[in-house]
């Protein structure tokens, strides 16, 4: 017990995921950047894509490098498959392996669905769903070889229930879910834990542009009171990235304030 | 450490699960009740934890009767002074068919197996949560309430009595986490999957390779997994998280 004890608190002042290399996807800002710090903070080098804001994705390098970690920002749109095979080769070279793939981009173009046009509805399965696809599919060999590895995919609580305006990105979140369980029943021999979390909705710049109206919404279905903060969705991958969460696979865990239950 | 100054009453504190979360929560700096009917067993926890540097209270008493809760919950307020999370950890099994007939002999659950399993699994931690959230209502700094419910909730051959109490879990977790967010106080369940505990040191040889075979992680989960997803529900980390069930059960679950 003691000894064990000893152990437990070497690994805690060490950083719970000591050394291990993480990919996040669009980490520029909002909750992908909270969770590319937090992995920093809790002792991972962090290699994260980012597509247009090169300034903020610049800035936020800086601040994984200011914890004494590396820090790797690459150009990418997540919607190329070849793109992803190229970020994950990157990653292995440039950080030496690959212990955490975190699926966070993601985007959203809202339309009732008798107004929404093709382009709506392809761009945003493109980035959200297919994306995810991409970069499972380009960083699975690697983690299946070493037989071992976390992924976890960024859905949405509207992806559980559907959301008025919104049957692109809930289908495209929907199809998340299947794709981490489907995901997670083929990698569970080779050690690799596969899940997902739903937030719901999160005080991000996306959201700090929208109407009033749809946080006054959101904030009468919420049962906490209030929305809930990047930090607070990143804790939570975090966690599902640590040893802690080991024998935990294939599910969604709602960060969502009791907005959905 | 993630529960420095915080008291956590834990249930079912003697063994598995409880036992390893009672440790786990020591190590991060709580101060903590145990309770359980194995007073014996309990000291001994109790000890390990004193040994390690840790603080714990315990008290032998049954999670069914009123009175034996409401000395679990005053032991966290006069040892301590506060409460501030309760892990609902007590818990058992009696299986058996509903409904056996062969050879025109008629077999049934009886109530010597329904009424217990419901009293413990799910009017025990009805009792429990509605005795911890008054000192944290009353505190008027938040709290979180743990349930235990288990993928048995989802149906299981043989565990008609246990199914429908963690079942009722679930329920009972929702509508307190509706009940009890304006005292922001966070309620959320654990559903482990098969852990390797005495509750499944039973499992015939046989059946078990049928079980492991189902888990896409290949193996049974350790008391201490279980508990390291008590302590997330407990932590900071959680904070934003209420009327949830979190399965960790070795993706069993999935697609069930």
């Amino acid at each position: 017990m003691s000894e064990q004890f000893r152990e437990r608190v070497a690994t805690a002042a060490a950083g719970l995921l000591q050394d291990k290399v993480a990919l996040v996807t669009g980490a520029s800002m909002g909750i992908g950047e909270a969770i590319a710090l937090d992995l920093a903070a809790n002792g991972a080098h962090v290699a994260f894509t980012y597509r247009r804001h090169a300034e903020e994705a610049a800035c936020v390098a800086g601040r994984i490098e200011q914890r004494s970690r590396k820090a790797l920002a690459l150009q990418a749109d997540v919607a190329s498959f070849e793109e992803a095979q190229r970020v994950v080769a990157q990653v292995r070279d440039g950080l030496g392996q690959l212990d955490i793939l975190v699926n966070n981009a993601g985007m959203n173009w809202d339309a009732v669905v008798w107004k929404m046009t093709e382009e709506q509805w392809d761009q945003v399965i493109s980035v959200d769903l297919k994306g995810t696809f991409n970069y499972i599919r380009a960083a699975a060999p690697i983690l299946k070889e070493q037989g071992s590895g976390k992924i976890v995919n960024v859905t949405s609580i509207n992806g559980l229930r559907g959301k008025f305006g919104q049957s692109n990105y809930s289908a495209a979140k929907g199809g998340v879910i299947a794709l981490t369980k489907t995901v997670a029943r083929e990698l569970g021999r080779s050690n690799v834990n596969v899940n997902a979390v739903a937030p719901g909705l999160i005080e991000t710049p996306m959201v700090k542009q929208a109407p009033e109206q749809v946080r006054e919404m959101a904030l009468a279905e919420i049962v906490l009171g209030r929305l809930g903060t990047p930090e607070e969705v990143a804790w939570v991958v975090t966690f599902l990235c640590s040893a802690a969460a080991r024998h935990i696979t294939g599910q969604v865990i709602q960060v969502d304030g009791g907005q959905y239950m | 450490m993630k529960l420095e100054g915080k008291v956590a009453w834990i249930t079912g504190a003697a063994n598995g699960i409880g036992r390893a979360t009672a440790l786990r929560f020591a190590q991060e700096g709580a101060g903590l009740v145990l309770g359980d009917l194995e007073e014996g067993a309990l000291d001994e926890v109790a000890g390990e934890i004193r040994q390690g540097g840790g603080r714990a209270a315990i008290v032998a008493g049954d999670v069914t009767r009123r009175e034996d809760v409401h000395r679990m919950s005053e032991a966290a307020l006069s040892e301590f002074g506060r409460l501030d999370i309760l892990i609902n950890n007590a818990g058992i099994n009696r299986d058996g068919l509903a409904v056996k007939v062969k050879d025109g002999q008629v077999q049934q659950m009886g109530d010597d197996m329904w009424d217990p399993v419901l009293a413990v699994n799910l009017k025990g931690a009805f009792l429990c949560a509605q005795a911890a959230a008054v000192p944290m209502i009353q505190r008027g700094e938040g709290g979180r309430v743990v349930n235990t419910s288990s993928i048995g909730a989802l149906g299981n051959i043989g565990q008609a009595n246990y199914a429908a109490s963690k079942a009722g879990v679930i329920g009972l977790t929702k509508t307190l986490a509706l009940e009890w967010a304006r005292y922001n106080i966070t309620v959320n369940c654990v559903a482990p999957g098969a852990t390797a505990t005495r509750m499944t040191a039973g499992i015939p040889e046989k059946l078990m390779e049928g079980l492991l075979a189902k888990i896409p992680l290949r193996r049974l989960a350790r008391p201490e997994e279980i508990a390291e997803a008590h302590l997330f529900l407990a932590s900071e980390a959680a904070a934003y998280i209420t009327g949830q069930v979190l399965f960790v059960d070795g993706g069993i679950s999935v697609g069930v």
